[in-house]
């Protein structure tokens, strides 16, 4: 069995008396790509959030390799090999490309300098790599001026700018055109060929069917569903068994009865 | 779907450029053009400051030639530098501190104290260096810790801290005599062939600050000539500090998803203007060889107009160090410039507001042009 990179056990996350997160057990192995799907409210933010370090849940326990945590902050998850590619991108629009590349881990030397010249050519490779770039910008160029599929390609080149073990990429082609969506495809490929994890979250399920491994169903604040690629057929699948815990009762006339469910 | 797509995907992937090292230029690495584009603001200010000179020269050539005008703005201009810049730092960082009046009082005091008690001008500069220090700490947790509106909380940290200068000093001065024989003054506040020597302590200050602040491309452009060993340590040089200070300015919730301390480089930033303001404190007081318990208040106004007209934009995130430093000499000049150039003094109100009307104006257009 492949190692398992990150693990949640029994995660709570309560905001006063609403709990967003009602015990969450989620495990992502070394090389694979986990899709993680739920409606709006879900609870899929707040485990983003967790597992990224900015939120820390009331209770239950975080695993790195095997090995339980303490002290899980943002820096810690980053250090652990996980990197975060925020719905918003979390990127600073006034500062340059380089900066955004490198913030929050700045390459410095003597005295907390930074090494710029270092930091420059890193940028340009690690753009290069992606294939967002365009040849009107440099290293220099201020985030602001770039289009959304750019800001989501500077948002990559930081992730796995030191071969990070975990991509998390949250909502990564909402807002993006088809040949973005396709490129984002592609960086998952590549990424999984490479012997390293992703964890991809999408409202789009036809998105998320078509390039996860394994497929996690969140439904307030719970896991409702887990089923490797080859238990479900179709994304109709999928969607049919999120209908189905939205709706209990079942909307008659709308769909048949998916087959899903019986696997959960 | 997506397998459809991929065959285009190999395009724009790098492999098929296949000029390597080219792919990064634009009109703007013409290294004279990326330096003006850089510092467009700083430049701006100077732009106005020169402008100004000519007007004031113009309007009264005999004075302007002396050099006893430029001797006395460069006594007084140093200290207001010393605050000037790491104002720069808080303002960037999406703050705004109003307690360093106070601050420099404050820890002007403790020099004064220290002095009078007869112990080395030494001991008594390290002494305010600390209080200020602490200071900036204190306000700083305040704010960051406390989760308060800096704008307010400090200006109620300045009048707390003056009340309590009040209270304690009851309004009296404390006389220096014996300073002008000491060691720390030859060093700090002399002068060396007529020049006031605070304004080289102030310089390094400016420059130093400068390096910690700043982003600066066009040194990448003179590695092969000569000129590179100097500029290389001014300007390509940065530190982590500045660059965490103007993420934490421009997005704070991002800074904080990657994993940088928010909260404490907030602290930091008023730990800076703390250290500045016990600097600036202490310069005042050498030039006077006298303490008064408002020592500092004349420094808030001009100090905080000196910041904007030098470029920085009140929203943070980004700011000139070097910009707000040409800012300070700027607003300092136009007192004596007007009153040089044979208008009375109710004039320089009035010339005050001018230029930083202008100034706000001209760095409005200057920044809608490029960005």
């Amino acid at each position: 069995m492949a190692e398992r990179i990150i693990e949640l056990r029994d995660i709570k996350k309560s905001y006063g008396q609403v709990y967003a997160l009602g015990g969450v057990n989620l495990g992502v192995d070394r090389g694979e790509v986990v899709g993680l799907i739920g409606d709006n409210g879900a609870g899929k933010s707040t485990l983003i959030k967790i597992l990224s370090g900015v939120v820390k849940p009331t209770s239950g326990e975080i695993l790195v390799r095997g090995k339980p945590v303490t002290g899980w902050s943002a820096a810690r998850s980053r250090d652990a090999g996980i990197e975060t590619v925020f719905q918003d991108r979390a990127l600073a629009v006034q500062q340059t490309i380089v900066r955004n590349i490198f913030m929050g881990r700045e390459l410095t030397g003597f005295l907390g300098w930074l090494k710029v010249g270092k930091e420059i050519e890193q940028a340009s490779r690690l753009m290069r790599e992606i294939g967002f770039t365009s040849k009107v910008f440099t290293p220099h160029s201020i985030v602001g001026q770039l289009s959304g599929g750019e800001r989501q390609g500077v948002a990559i080149a930081r992730a796995i700018y030191k071969q990070a073990e975990l991509i998390i990429l949250d909502e990564p082609t909402t807002a993006l055109s088809l040949t973005e969506t396709a490129k984002v495809f592609h960086f998952v490929r590549q990424v999984r060929a490479s012997g390293r994890s992703i964890l991809f979250i999408g409202h789009n399920i036809h998105h998320v069917f078509d390039i996860a491994d394994r497929f996690v169903v969140l439904d307030r604040g719970k896991v409702a569903l887990t089923a490797d690629r080859s238990e479900v057929k179709s994304a109709e699948d999928l969607i049919n068994f999120m209908e189905d815990i939205a709706h209990p009762g079942g909307l008659p006339g709308l769909h048949e009865a998916g087959g899903a469910e019986q696997r959960a | 779907m997506s397998k459809a797509m991929e065959p285009d995907l190999q395009t724009p992937l790098g492999r098929a450029s296949g000029q390597p090292g080219k792919e990064w230029s634009h009109p703007s690495d013409n290294w004279l053009r990326g330096f003006v584009l850089d510092n467009r603001a700083a430049l701006g200010t100077l732009g106005v400051f020169i402008v100004m000179m000519a007007v004031f020269m113009i309007a009264n050539p005999t004075v302007f030639t002396t050099w006893y005008l430029y001797s006395s703005v460069l006594t007084t201009l140093p200290v207001a530098l010393f605050v000037v810049v790491p104002l720069v730092f808080v303002v960037t960082c999406g703050e705004i501190d109003l307690s360093f009046p106070a601050t420099m009082g404050f820890a002007s005091w403790v020099f004064a104290l220290v002095v009078q008690a007869g112990y080395d001008p030494f001991v008594g500069i390290a002494a305010a260096l600390l209080t200020g220090t602490l200071l900036g700490f204190l306000v700083g947790s305040l704010v960051v810790y406390g989760g308060l509106s800096s704008l307010i909380a400090t200006l109620g940290m300045n009048f707390l801290l003056r009340g309590l200068i009040q209270i304690i000093n009851e309004g009296k001065s404390t006389a220096l005599t014996g300073l002008n024989d000491s060691l720390a003054y030859k060093i700090f506040s002399s002068q060396v062939w007529g020049i006031p020597v605070q304004i080289f302590w102030a310089f390094a200050f400016v420059v130093l600050s400068a390096m910690l602040y700043n982003r600066h491309r066009f040194v990448q452009e003179l590695n092969r000539s000569v000129a590179y060993v100097v500029f290389s340590a001014l300007l390509y040089n940065r530190h982590r500090f500045g660059a965490q200070v103007k993420v934490v300015g421009d997005n704070p919730d991002s800074a904080k998803q990657m994993g940088i301390d928010v909260k404490r480089v907030r602290v930091k930033v008023f730990v800076f203007v703390g250290i500045g303001a016990a600097i600036a404190g202490t310069f005042s007081v050498m030039i006077n060889f006298t303490w008064w318990p408002t020592a500092g208040d004349g420094y808030l106004l001009p100090v905080l107009a000196s910041v904007f007209v030098g470029g920085t934009p009140t929203w943070g995130g980004i700011g000139t160090v070097v910009g707000g430093a040409i800012g300070a000499v700027t607003v300092s000049f136009i007192q004596t410039g007007v009153v040089a150039a044979g208008l009375s003094g109710f004039y320089v109100q009035f010339f005050n507001g001018l230029i930083i009307i202008l100034s706000l104006l001209g760095h409005k257009w200057n920044q809608a042009r490029y960005r």
